[in-house]
């Protein structure tokens, strides 16, 4: 089968996005490297990239499953929350 | 304010609240189910398969009418390298050949909303699409809810918001996850069609096959790789235990690449077309993980309290969510008759839960998260196992020693004698 890029594998879902408002607040100036590839790694998103030493991170894609909040709590991830009502990934298969 | 008084309110319209909101609703009670999805399911993912056993104490026959996806009567377990794979499978008519002793595959998605439906039928009220942002609190005991903005009282809040009970964690109840109590799942439902679903997997009607693998998929990492199949779907993803994130350079979504391209599975899911994409955590610890279930006017149930059990070739979660969930509104039931809601009248729950399977089942498990976390069972033994299977089976015309001492060294060349007699004694304990 042919290998999907992650935006293809996304595009599959439901979302409501709201653009405006991230549910997880993140430190986009953390600075260790070995603290960011386990998100890079973790993440089934891909919501974290790490492009020319520059964390970058994006909510929009978000499954809302809470893996980064328990590798980085207090570290990277400085407040998670679940997105409002209605926001967010919708499972029609789950 | 009274007249607007829930009996009780219930955070999480998944298999636990439901199962509460269902009973209490049963027995004339208020209920109110605060769901944060489009609908019930909209936020849940399972592998997945529901053990039936509980479920069917609350509604009988259930699978009659449910959107089950098939039922589970072929089991497959891999030990994967990285192009082979030593399969262990079973099929019989024993296997779900009850409503008591029968599996089913499910996707979420679809059988929470007709949960859902169950519960209002039986009258409670289920409001999807709202979040609970925190608990009402008067003198220190939980007394409503704050959802969007809006106040909701009621006698009694069950929380069943799922591994992520930041309502948990709010409360003091729950301490914030850690690394190795949790696995991230990555998942992808991919349509095949029922008669081809029926012909590559060996199936008939409406059976079904679960298949659970270790070793390759993962790469060595503490997870594995799952497969089931639904009516026309199959589901076929990977679970990745936190605190061994970074032991591959694998990401978890090119673990679930890799799962879909092995030999093994590849031929299986050719030509699937995918239809969903899901990531959820899975409560992973066991026993170890419990938090503390009942405070003041308020019980935590179902993956909230980490009632999960994974032994690599069973893995439960939603039997548990639906038992808790009833044996919740049995207490609350009680606390109703004696028209108190403290802590100490709604720890009759816990009591409900000790003598069920729920803590029976966990406590009887509580050594397998350790064994899970022996690298051997995801590097050595599937190697090992490739290995002599490939001696076994293999006939080139050449000598050969015989298999049983080539099994031998293989597994000296890899560990000791003292740690394999270590190894096999902690998992024999571990039963």
């Amino acid at each position: 089968m042919r290998k999907m890029s992650m935006d293809d594998r996304l595009a599959l879902n439901a979302f409501h996005t709201d653009e405006e408002n991230s549910h997880i607040d993140v430190d986009l100036e953390f600075k260790d490297e070995a603290e960011i590839k386990k998100l890079l790694l973790a993440c089934p998103a891909e919501c974290y990239k790490y492009i020319d030493g520059k964390l970058q991170f994006s909510w929009l894609g978000c499954l809302e499953c809470g893996t980064c909040r328990v590798l980085s709590h207090g570290k990277i991830v400085k407040d998670w929350r679940h997105p409002q009502g209605e926001v967010g990934v919708q499972y029609r298969q789950g | 304010m009274n007249e607007d008084k829930f009996d009780a309110i219930i955070v999480g319209g998944g298999l636990a609240g439901l199962s509460a909101a269902i009973v209490l609703a049963r027995a004339e009670k208020s209920v109110l189910v605060i769901e944060r999805g489009d609908y019930c399911g909209a936020k849940n993912m399972t592998g997945g398969r529901l053990y039936g056993h509980s479920l069917e104490k609350i509604i009988p026959n259930f699978a009659e009418s449910a959107p089950i996806e098939r039922v589970v009567k072929k089991e497959k377990i891999s030990l994967m390298t990285a192009d082979g794979a030593l399969d262990i499978g079973y099929s019989s008519s024993k296997l779900s050949s009850r409503p008591e002793n029968a599996s089913y595959t499910v996707l979420r998605g679809k059988f929470d909303q007709w949960l859902a439906d169950q519960a209002m039928e039986a009258g409670a009220d289920v409001i999807p699409g709202i979040i609970v942002e925190k608990l009402l609190m008067e003198d220190g005991r939980v007394v409503g809810v704050e959802a969007t903005g809006e106040e909701m009282y009621a006698d009694v809040v069950i929380l069943a918001d799922g591994v992520n009970s930041l309502l948990a964690q709010q409360l003091g109840l729950k301490k914030e996850l850690e690394p190795h109590q949790v696995a991230v799942g990555a998942k992808e439902v991919l349509r095949l069609g029922e008669d081809v679903i029926n012909q590559r997997f060996g199936l008939r009607g409406n059976e079904g096959l679960a298949w659970l693998s270790a070793g390759d998929p993962s790469d060595g990492s503490f997870g594995g790789g799952l497969l089931y199949t639904n009516k026309d779907t199959v589901s076929i993803g990977v679970v990745a235990t936190l605190s061994d994130i970074g032991h591959s350079e694998l990401s978890v979504p090119q673990m679930l690449d890799r799962f879909k391209e092995h030999p093994a599975i590849a031929p299986y899911i050719e030509g699937g077309v995918p239809i969903e994409y899901s990531g959820h955590l899975v409560p992973e610890e066991g026993y170890g993980m419990i938090p503390e279930l009942v405070g003041d006017g308020v019980l935590v149930t179902g993956d909230a309290a980490g009632f999960c059990i994974n032994l690599g070739y069973t893995v439960r979660g939603m039997d548990f969510a639906i038992e808790s969930g009833r044996l919740a509104a049995e207490a609350v039931l009680r606390a109703h008759e004696a028209g108190d809601f403290s802590a100490q009248t709604l720890s009759v729950y816990k009591t409900l839960l000790d003598g069920s399977f729920v803590m029976r089942d966990m406590k009887q498990f509580k050594g397998f998260p350790a064994i899970l976390t022996e690298r051997a069972v995801f590097e050595d033994i599937p190697e090992i196992a490739d290995n002599v299977c490939a001696k076994l089976f293999s006939v080139d015309g050449e000598p050969s020693d015989g298999v049983i001492m080539y099994a031998v060294n293989a597994i000296a060349q890899k560990t000791s004698a003292r740690q394999l007699v270590d190894m096999i004694t902690r998992i024999l304990e571990a039963f």
